[in-house]
């Protein structure tokens, strides 16, 4: 605990790297608005506007995120130099053949998500330390490497055609980049606060695993490549629906790992509490403690994000809320978190069933961001396979 | 706090305060949660709202009417799910009138009852000495914890001082504003729902129609006068035209809402983006409205509805207006080769005799484009523009009804030009296309000349003697009969072939020909039919003979041959070709009012704060119990908080830290 305390301390007394922080988003955004300001709504500026204080809160009472924007913003910049104008350069350019057009930054955030997911293992496994703090270093460079990936993306829809441009996060394929690096950042932020790095492992395994539908998506399928969006799409709403949306996804999906970790460490504790697996874990009560934040924090998002497609809804469909099977998948999603935070708050349960419940309200998520698309018909068909 | 309202509610153990206590409790409100939860899974797993015609083929008449007593076909507004919302509502609602009162007062109250014995018990409590005076330190202690956002009173406590501390007092609220929110939220919804309505119809005030009528012959049971309830409906206006009633969908039939204004349609666009999907659906609206002073013009996109006098007109859907369509009408019979002209539209039908035979011929579908993948690229992403088409529906005499769909250009097969139409039986089928070669100089007419001297039976006839004779030349003596014989089989077989095609030449051997003989004489005749359809064609094109042939006659032949062996599948005796098109489009326009809205979206936003406040501004107390004992102050510090207990570690040692003189750790 005093460790993390001393941590807070430190952060909060770097005034000067805060300032020097909040000077780099103020330049950004000014520089946005001068260079892009013609092409922007008044819609799109709230919205650059809101990003610039959520970045500059964020890097304030976490600093590590303040290089990763850094990084993501000096690495999105160079690719954006080495394109030029040209799209062809993405095979012609050295830096972007193999490091940062989209396409290769995502199969480095892949490669990095793997190697990361077995560095957490390994270093559980050897109760190493230093090799868990690897397996957090190698998170973090997957995470930058997919958030380039998405940057530049932007760029190449908009290199393809002026008005073909699109955020991506408009269909299956970009939303899996999203979700992974998204994920990846809540839980880094969490391990940080609250230091769970024996999580890690347990965390990257659902990364890994999107990454895995990612790869084939992208291989089976040519998911990859850039198509223009179809009109009920070409929309504001978009940018804060979608990402909002994956805060909320993100939340569950680590509240969901951390139930199996929090089950499995309980079996084992039962069986040998001087076990070195248990030792090597975050306590039961911490665990308990963080997936209860994971669901909470979860269910804002999510609740901002379904009111937030209410109001797309209400512009786009002609009406806020028509019982389309993604709508009512979302409100059966809500209700099901609903009523775990209420048992949870009032009921006082915690331990083995709620961990249980977390994990079958995994699988109802699952069905709303994937099964829905899938198996039911819709407005949200776009997001299908 | 509970203490006291329960001992209130046991006071009176009436029926009503036992039924209220019911409805207030927390295993109520999570059971109908998690019911709710379920009951929504069946409306995504069963499609609502279907025509009831699909529901009786899906499960047959007993089930159908077992599930539509229940309301399955439209859950969301049947009697029982809407039950379950409205116990939600008044679940929550008692539970939060119930616990307003003491949770306000818990947001004020600084707790400064508190004994020195209970506070010494908290998990979170630290006691240590000072030199300075009570007093002082009181007074120094408040002016640090105000600086970190608490408020604080001093209270004397038979000569100790207590100062009790409190920030986030508005996490209360966090809980009032969210639960104040779900009742709001549902009260909104309710405004908009259709429950009027479903009243309005079990007293007998209107009713459903379920017949597709022209809007004039509506009956008035089925219309909805304007006013300010609530609605969804769509309506389907071509361009040029206008409406002023939109069409609201119930259950298995629809209801007619007016409107105070009449929406004209100007134009219709689609625009494309360069590899052919479309980039935006627009309409050029024009309101007339006698409140108006002039027209109200307004262009609508998706995603760019207009809102009039708090009705909401969204861009839905389009179709085709009843496109102006010239068609060249080719008979496949003995007339083959003269083409008919026919004005007609889209939604056109009309009574048409072809030979014998007389047909119903019904248009039902124009499209200006066709951008479908590529069948001959490998990246099934790839997609082309095959141009414009038109549907049609031929309806035999007995009532039998088979599909078209024709293109208007040919397009590109191996290298070769066809003329595609669609053709199946019933819309659950696949179309299967019949592929007419288009001759040299890209018609049809190569085609039906060949067909139409398939059908001279005096040029057979000669083509057959020319060919029988230079096959018997080789013969030593003449011989008259087999001649005869000969060229009348070749005839005959020709006949078979523009009759049913080949399946009718294989059927005619099968049936016709001795077992024995069948084996050899099949390829025969066979092969005596090819040389005779190939002797047909090229007798019909200048300059060319059996042994001078190019490979352009020679695959336009056997396309073609290929064709009429498919056409007796094609059922139809004539081939229709587009010539010429005025393209009217209709506009699918969503048109609602939900005077609910904003009473939502209030509800929503409460929602929204409320919930961050609760789960991110925890209220945290803290006391400090300060007495004089001999000549050195003893301080005792307690905390408590009411959310993120790990946090609130953290948070009182830092709080220790910041008051206790010696800042060392311990």
């Amino acid at each position: 605990m005093s460790e993390t305390n001393q941590q807070n301390k430190a952060d909060g007394q770097s005034w000067l790297a805060v300032g020097a922080w909040w000077a780099v988003l103020v330049l950004a955004t000014v520089f946005i608005l001068v260079t892009y300001g013609n092409q922007l709504d008044v819609y799109e500026v709230t919205i650059l506007f809101l990003t610039g204080f959520s970045m500059a809160w964020l890097g304030k009472v976490w600093p590590p995120f303040r290089w990763h924007a850094l990084a993501v913003a000096v690495l999105s910049l160079f690719a954006l130099r080495q394109y030029g104008a040209d799209l062809s350069m993405a095979q012609q350019d050295f830096w972007l053949n193999y490091v940062l057009a989209s396409q290769s930054a995502i199969m480095w955030m892949s490669a990095f998500y793997l190697v990361s997911t077995v560095t957490y293992f390994g270093g559980l496994i050897a109760r190493s330390d230093y090799t868990q703090k690897l397996g957090s270093r190698f998170a973090w460079i997957a995470t930058t490497m997919g958030m380039v990936g998405l940057m530049v993306r932007w760029r190449e829809s908009h290199m393809m055609g002026a008005d073909i441009g699109y955020i991506p996060v408009s269909n299956l394929y970009e939303v899996f980049i999203l979700f992974c690096v998204i994920t990846s950042l809540i839980y880094l932020f969490y391990e940080r606060r609250y230091s769970t790095r024996g999580l890690g492992g347990f965390v990257m395994l659902m990364i890994t695993a999107a990454v895995m539908f990612l790869l084939w998506y992208a291989f089976e399928r040519n998911a990859h490549e850039i198509e223009p969006l179809v009109p009920a799409l070409q929309s504001y709403w978009m940018k804060i629906h979608v990402p909002t949306n994956f805060i909320g996804y993100g939340a569950f999906a680590i509240a969901t790992m951390i139930a199996v970790a929090y089950l499995l460490v309980s079996w084992r504790a039962e069986k040998n509490p001087e076990s070195e697996f248990v030792k090597a874990m975050p306590s039961l009560d911490a665990m308990d403690d963080l997936m209860h934040k994971s669901i909470a924090l979860g269910f804002a998002f999510f609740t901002v994000a379904t009111i937030l497609g209410a109001f797309w809804a209400a512009e786009a469909w002609g009406g806020y809320w028509t019982w389309d099977p993604k709508e009512t998948w979302s409100l059966i999603l809500w209700l099901n978190y609903a009523a775990w935070l209420h048992m949870r708050f009032t009921k006082g349960w915690h331990g083995r069933p709620m961990a249980w419940w977390a994990i079958a309200g995994f699988f109802v998520m699952l069905f709303t961001f994937l099964g829905v698309n899938i198996f039911l018909s819709g407005l949200h068909s776009y997001g299908g396979l | 706090m509970s203490e006291k309202s329960s001992m209130n509610l046991s006071g009176k153990n009436s029926f009503p305060r036992r039924l209220l206590s019911f409805l207030g409790t927390m295993e109520l409100a999570i059971t109908l949660l998690l019911t709710l939860a379920i009951a929504s899974v069946i409306g995504t797993v069963l499609q609502q709202n279907q025509p009831y015609t699909d529901y009786v083929i899906k499960f047959g008449p007993f089930w159908f009417e077992v599930f539509e007593s229940v309301g399955l076909y439209d859950v969301y507004s049947a009697p029982w799910f809407l039950l379950i919302l409205t116990l939600l509502v008044v679940s929550t609602a008692v539970c939060v009138t119930r616990h307003t009162p003491s949770m306000l007062k818990d947001m004020r109250n600084l707790r400064t009852q508190v004994q020195r014995k209970s506070l010494a018990t908290m998990k979170h409590s630290e006691q240590w000495s000072s030199s300075d005076a009570p007093d002082t330190l009181a007074k120094s202690f408040q002016q640090q914890l105000k600086l970190k956002g608490f408020r604080t009173r001093l209270t004397d406590k038979n000569g100790a001082i207590l100062v009790s501390a409190m920030r986030g007092g508005i996490n209360r609220l966090g809980y009032i504003l969210t639960h104040v929110a779900i009742v709001v939220i549902c009260v909104g919804g309710l405004m908009d729902g259709n429950l009027p309505l479903k009243v309005a119809e079990w007293r007998g005030q209107i009713q459903i129609e379920t017949r597709d009528l022209p809007l004039s012959q509506i009956p008035q049971e089925s219309r909805l006068a304007t006013g300010k309830q609530a609605f969804r409906g769509s309506v389907s206006i071509p361009e040029g035209r206008s409406a002023d009633v939109v069409f609201l969908p119930m259950r298995d039939g629809y209801l007619v809402q007016s409107l105070p204004f009449r929406v004209e349609l100007e134009q219709f666009r689609v625009e494309h983006h360069d590899n052919g999907q479309p980039r935006s659906f627009e309409s050029d609206l024009v309101i007339h409205d006698p409140e108006l002073e002039e027209p109200l013009r307004h262009t609508i996109a998706v995603n760019h509805p207009l809102i009039y006098k708090g009705y909401a007109i969204y861009q839905a859907s389009f179709a085709d207006g009843g496109s102006e369509l010239q068609v060249e009408a080719w008979p496949f019979d003995h007339r083959a080769g003269e083409p008919v002209m026919l004005d007609t539209s889209v939604f056109d039908s009309r009574d048409m005799r072809w030979g014998e035979r007389q047909y119903r011929l019904e248009m039902t579908n124009f499209r200006l484009f066709n951008i479908n993948p590529d069948p001959t690229d490998d990246n099934p992403r790839r997609m082309t523009n095959s141009g414009p088409s038109f549907g049609f529906i031929l309806r035999s005499h007995t009532g039998e009804a088979t599909e078209y769909e024709n293109y208007m250009f040919p397009v590109e097969r191996e290298g070769r030009m066809f003329y595609l139409s669609g053709v199946r039986s019933s819309p659950s089928e696949n179309f299967s296309y019949l592929h007419l070669p288009a001759d040299a100089n890209g018609g049809v007419d190569g085609f039906m000349n060949y067909l139409a001297r398939l059908r001279d039976t005096n040029l057979v006839a000669d083509i057959a003697s020319v060919m029988t004779h230079n096959a018997l030349a080789e013969l030593p003596v003449p011989d008259v009969n087999l001649e005869e014989s000969l060229q009348q089989t070749l005839t005959t077989l020709v006949g078979m072939f523009v009759r049913g095609g080949f399946d009718e030449v294989r059927e005619f051997v099968e049936v016709q020909l001795p077992e024995i003989e069948r084996q050899t004489l099949a390829p025969a005749y066979l092969g005596m039919l090819r040389e005779m359809l190939a002797r047909v064609y090229f007798a019909g094109v200048d300059g060319h003979d059996l042994d001078n042939t190019d490979s352009q006659n020679i695959f336009f032949l056997q396309d073609a041959v290929d064709a009429i062996g498919s056409l007796p599948r094609y059922h139809s005796p004539v081939f229709l070709m587009l010539h010429d098109y005025e393209h009217i489009q209709a506009s699918g326009l969503q048109i609602a009012r939900a005077p609910g809205q904003f009473v939502v979206y209030f509800g929503s936003v409460m929602l929204i704060a409320g919930l961050f406040i609760l789960f991110y501004l925890p209220q945290r107390r803290l006391w400090i119990w300060l007495e004089s004992e001999g000549g050195v102050s003893r301080v005792l510090l307690a905390g408590m908080t009411n959310r993120n207990p790990r946090d609130f570690d953290g948070f009182f040692d830092e709080i220790q830290r910041l008051l206790k003189p010696d800042k060392r750790e311990l």
